[in-house]
């Protein structure tokens, strides 16, 4: 008996911890946060809170700088530090800082924040009133932010598909509660929040059962055993098949690909705005970083049978983005839209299947960011006495009332469209180019189509702000505090930089291309 | 070459005063004007100077270069140059510049922008038209090419007439989707050069070099012609031209049709030809056909319009014709026209215009049908207004004759039958131009123009200068001739084209096309 488990010998797990730094230091702050939230006096909360969020931020951000050029598996094969991950981290930490200042902000709306004061409060009785009035305000969305963030870490580094969904769960439910929080029209909100629930989770039990299968099919979870279990094939396996076209399905389902993408406009809209932001940067970075992780390390050889998948679904993204914003009348559901067009546009560099993808995707997700997150905050700022005025109409004659606000936003708008000397057209110009390197061509072609049909409604914006007289009953325009001051700022700042001098990013971006197998 | 970077500071000047435009102080509104004057001229002070010192019969195709990295992974530099052709149109800018300035003085008042910001925009358009005649660069071309819209959107959009939000979206989409396309092939271009030379670049020079394969070349030309082809604007991709040119105050219309639609024929010439000589002579035959339509098309419609603008809209439909046409019928001559053309072009469509902008002003109104008899009471405008339609229609003595000549000679040495319908545009010219003349300003004086003012002496100074180098240049047609005329041999040698020989007599030479 004794002999026999001397026999087998069961050697523990090694776990570098340094390289999961930047994970642990914000799922551990975020344990922290819920004690703060349990045992904190009401006052002190907040202010403890978003202090602790930003050191947690900050210091995982410097973290992952600290790690520029490792590129090794960690913990036992499940996660992967290598440049692309690291790339995508830093990303999901610089956006979700700036989104931060959006969700901490509180002076724009007279109430407070952006969200409701206590979730459980029914909308319109007596006891919300009561909880609003006594400035409460639900402080446990810090705690959930950095679980949130946390989990987007783990998801672009995630090399084994189990990790891949515990990171998904982790950074997903949190995103379920935030939709539902919205301080004004709240059951538009929880609305969305029911809605993005049901959705997200059966994306996600789509995901956990392609998971099943390619483990089926290669007998490991890890994505190099599944891509040396797929070279030993001859022919493709019905398996194989099935489970890799589960897991995309569940990926694309967050980054908001046609057809899985019917959840956004709603959601988008009905969210708080500065969650909104969060989901359309930080949540889209991470997908795609999962995404590129997924098709190429583990599919990688399997992309004669993916790529034309892929083609039709850009090609569709991008179509179908693109001429539903069209018709949008509220700015959250058009940016909702845009985001969707956008999705369409990267997955021209999924399917690039090269380095010049990899890359190229960095620099569009970094000035689509830029973009997305100051618009969002002139969003926050254009007020009537119901909160936000998010109808187009509304916006008419802004560039008169705020000069410079309307430009900023006229800027990140000609972003969006890919004008020259702005971040978008260069991240459109790597984009395209690792499509074309990828033999893509006739999708490149769509996308300039789609880009056109794209810039009608972001000129129209422009149009309504510096071409029409503004009503005399319009909106208000708060003046940025310094919180949503700064997200417009970087914004800006970044838009030009990336616009006139890519260089050194795209040199970061392709020194980071290479995924470690 | 010299070491100064005359291009670069050339193109900084009027952004530099853009930015002091905007540094003025809220309602400053005659200072801005008088600043923006002042940038506009000390611009074309300098590209004068840069005139004087260029070498027509240098060994080098492009002269005073300028080149930097810009961004190294995609082989792109900041690369500035200029041959006889982007010389002169840069001439054309930097000149149409200040005079519209003068001629547009109060173009802005009563708009709901801010006049400084009329003006600065306006010095940002200038910069960007140095710039993409200038860029060597096929990426920096590309960048200036579609940034040039951003300025003139807003010229449009806020500064126009009634309906001036339509016109400028019109304008910019029809705009950005050619862009759009051009950016594909442009990409395309820069992969196959990578696939080709190991390392990809946009370096026009070494990109002129390629040995790209005919069916690709077929693609890629087509990316680049229709951006060019809508820009131009050639038949049948003109539609958003009247309606921009209409809708635009008079002095940035003027901009649009005599300088930002050259950078379309000038692609042609510069970029479509050399980057892809199979695919040109490959496409020549629709090119020239689509060439005559336009021709003969807008004459017509330039005949029937009620509105001035959009009567000189459709003329320069037309004039765009001829100069494609010219191109495209790959001889020398021909080509020289074109190029030439182009100048005269916006000398002759900017004097016009200015006239019938000062003529529109003072009744408030650009329907010909509210004019009648000016002739007698603003003697000084009618016969401005008769030297710059004869400008217009190609009238001997003038320079525009002598590019129209060309290109038709050069035209019929090869395709006799298009260079005869091509023919019938001049006379349609005489038509359009005689008949608008006849009904706006002689005949009895209408009620409403009898107190109409002549011109004042800002008008006259805004298109003076424009007389004298219209009759200068048809008079002295050497002095672009000769710098132009090099520039157009290395463009037909690298397409691989050369004259067809004589059939009937010795062909008259470029220099003595008069």
């Amino acid at each position: 008996m004794t002999g026999l488990l001397s026999a087998v010998t069961i050697s523990a797990p090694t776990v570098d911890y340094r390289q999961l730094g930047p994970v642990i230091i914000v799922l551990g702050m975020a344990v922290v946060s819920v004690l703060v939230e349990a045992f904190l006096p009401l006052k002190a909360r907040r202010p403890t809170q978003v202090f602790l969020v930003f050191v947690a931020l900050v210091a995982a951000f410097w973290w992952t700088v600290r790690l520029a050029g490792t590129s090794q598996l960690a913990a036992e094969g499940a996660v992967a530090v290598d440049g692309p991950g690291l790339v995508f981290q830093g990303l999901v930490l610089l956006t979700s800082i700036v989104a931060a200042f959006l969700i901490g902000e509180r002076s724009v709306d007279p109430a407070g924040d952006a969200f409701t004061a206590r979730a459980s409060a029914l909308p319109g009785t007596e006891d919300e009133r009561q909880f609003s009035r006594k400035g409460w305000s639900q402080t446990e969305i810090w705690p959930l932010y950095l679980f949130c963030v946390g989990g987007m870490l783990l998801f672009v580094i995630a090399n084994d598909l189990l990790m891949l969904f515990i990171a998904l769960e982790v950074m997903s439910l949190p995103l379920y509660l935030f939709a539902g929080l919205a301080r004004r029209r709240r059951l538009l909100s929880q609305e969305a929040a029911m809605k993005y629930f049901l959705l997200g989770a059966f994306s996600s039990a789509i995901l956990l059962y392609g998971a099943a299968m390619l483990y089926g099919f290669a007998g490991t979870v890890e994505y190099a055993g599944i891509a040396e279990a797929m070279a030993g094939q001859a022919a493709p396996n019905g398996l194989l098949i099935a489970g890799m076209v589960l897991v995309a399905i569940g990926l694309l389902f967050k980054v908001a690909a046609v057809p899985f993408h019917q959840w956004a406009p709603d959601v988008y809209q009905g969210s708080p705005t500065p969650i909104t932001a969060f989901m359309a940067v930080v949540v889209k970075i991470a997908a795609f970083g999962a995404l590129f992780r997924f098709m190429y390390v583990a599919l990688g050889g399997l992309r004669w049978d993916w790529r034309p998948m892929f083609w039709v679904i850009a090609i569709l993204t991008m179509l179908v983005g693109a001429i539903f914003a069209l018709t949008q009348t509220d700015m959250k559901r058009m940016l909702a839209y845009s985001s969707i067009t956008h999705a369409g546009f990267l997955l021209i560099a999924v399917l690039a299947t090269d380095q010049s993808g990899l890359s190229g995707a960095m620099i569009y997700l970094l000035a689509y960011a830029a973009a997305t997150l100051g618009g969002f905050a002139v969003v926050t700022l254009v007020r009537d006495s119901g909160g936000e005025a998010t109808h187009l109409s509304s916006w008419a004659g802004l560039g008169k009332r705020a000069p410079w606000l309307a430009a900023a936003y006229a800027l990140f708008l000609l972003s969006f469209a890919g004008i020259p000397l702005t971040a978008g057209f260069i991240g459109k110009f790597a984009v395209f180019n690792a499509g074309i390197q990828g033999d893509a061509a006739p999708v490149v072609v769509v996308a300039a189509v789609a880009s056109a049909i794209a810039a009608f409604f972001y000129l129209r914006v422009i149009v309504l702000m510096f071409f029409t007289d503004p009503s005399p009953d319009g909106p208000e325009v708060m003046v940025p505090s310094a919180f949503t001051g700064s997200v417009i700022g970087a914004g800006v700042v970044l838009t030009v930089l990336v616009g006139i001098l890519p260089q050194p990013f795209i040199q970061l971006a392709e020194q980071a291309s290479i995924f470690i197998r | 070459m010299t070491s100064f970077p005359w291009l670069t500071v050339i193109g900084a000047v009027p952004l530099v005063g853009a930015v002091v435009l905007m540094l003025l102080p809220k309602g400053a509104a005659q200072a801005a004007k008088i600043v923006a004057l002042l940038f506009s001229l000390v611009a074309l002070g300098l590209v004068v100077a840069l005139a004087l010192q260029f070498n027509p019969d240098s060994a080098e195709t492009f002269q005073f270069t300028e080149q930097h990295e810009w961004i190294k992974s995609f082989g792109i530099s900041y690369a500035l140059g200029v041959d006889g052709i982007s010389l002169v149109l840069i001439a054309l800018s930097a000149i149409l510049v200040p005079l519209v300035i003068i001629g547009g003085w109060n173009d802005a008042d009563s708009a709901r922008g801010s006049v400084k910001a009329y003006f600065a925009w306006m010095l940002v358009l200038e910069t960007l038209m140095i710039g993409v005649f200038a860029a060597l660069d096929v990426f920096l071309f590309y960048v200036f090419f579609e940034a040039m819209l951003v300025p003139m959107y807003f010229l449009i959009g806020r500064y126009g007439g009634a309906q001036r939000s339509y016109a400028a979206i019109k304008f910019l989409l029809y705009s950005l989707l050619g862009g759009l396309l051009m950016l594909a092939a442009l990409i395309g271009l820069y992969v196959v050069s990578g696939r080709e030379l190991g390392e990809g670049t946009f370096n026009f020079e070494v990109l002129t070099q390629l040995n790209i394969d005919p069916g690709t070349q077929k693609f890629l030309f087509l990316g680049f012609f229709i951006a060019f082809a809508i820009k131009a604007p050639l038949w049948p991709f003109h539609t958003w031209l009247p309606d921009a040119a209409a809708e635009a105050p008079p002095s940035s219309a003027i901009l649009l049709i005599g300088v930002l639609d050259k950078v379309g024929t000038f692609g042609m010439l510069r970029y479509c030809l050399p980057l892809f000589p199979a695919a040109s002579q490959y496409y020549t035959p629709v090119i020239l056909v689509m060439c005559v339509v336009g021709i003969l098309y807008g004459a017509l419609l330039a005949i029937g319009q009620t509105d001035i603008k959009r009567l000189i809209a459709y003329t320069s439909l037309s004039h765009f014709g001829f100069i494609a046409l010219g191109i495209f019928a790959m001889t020398s001559q021909a080509q020289a026209g074109s190029a030439f053309y182009m100048v005269n072009h916006g000398f002759s469509t900017a004097a016009l215009f200015l006239v019938a902008a000062f003529l529109m002003t003072r009744r408030g109104s650009s329907l010909i049908s509210d004019f009648g008899g000016v002739g007698r009471v603003a003697p000084l405008l009618a016969g401005f207004f008769l030297v710059a339609g004869l400008s217009s229609l190609a009238l001997p003595g003038m320079s525009s004759f002598v590019s129209e000549f060309l290109v038709l000679v050069g035209t019929f040495e090869r395709y006799q039958v298009a260079a005869i319908l091509a023919t019938l545009g001049i006379v349609l010219a005489a038509l359009y131009i005689l008949w608008l003349y006849q009904r706006t300003m002689t005949g009895p004086v209408i009620d409403s123009c009898r107190s109409m003012s002549d011109l004042k002496a800002r008008e006259v100074v805004a298109v003076a200068p424009l007389f004298v180098l219209i009759i200068g240049l048809g008079v002295f047609p050497q002095v672009a001739l000769g710098v132009i005329n090099p520039a157009v041999e290395r463009t037909m040698t690298s397409v691989g084209a050369s004259d067809p020989p004589p059939t009937v007599a010795a062909p008259v030479s470029a220099e003595g096309g008069r």
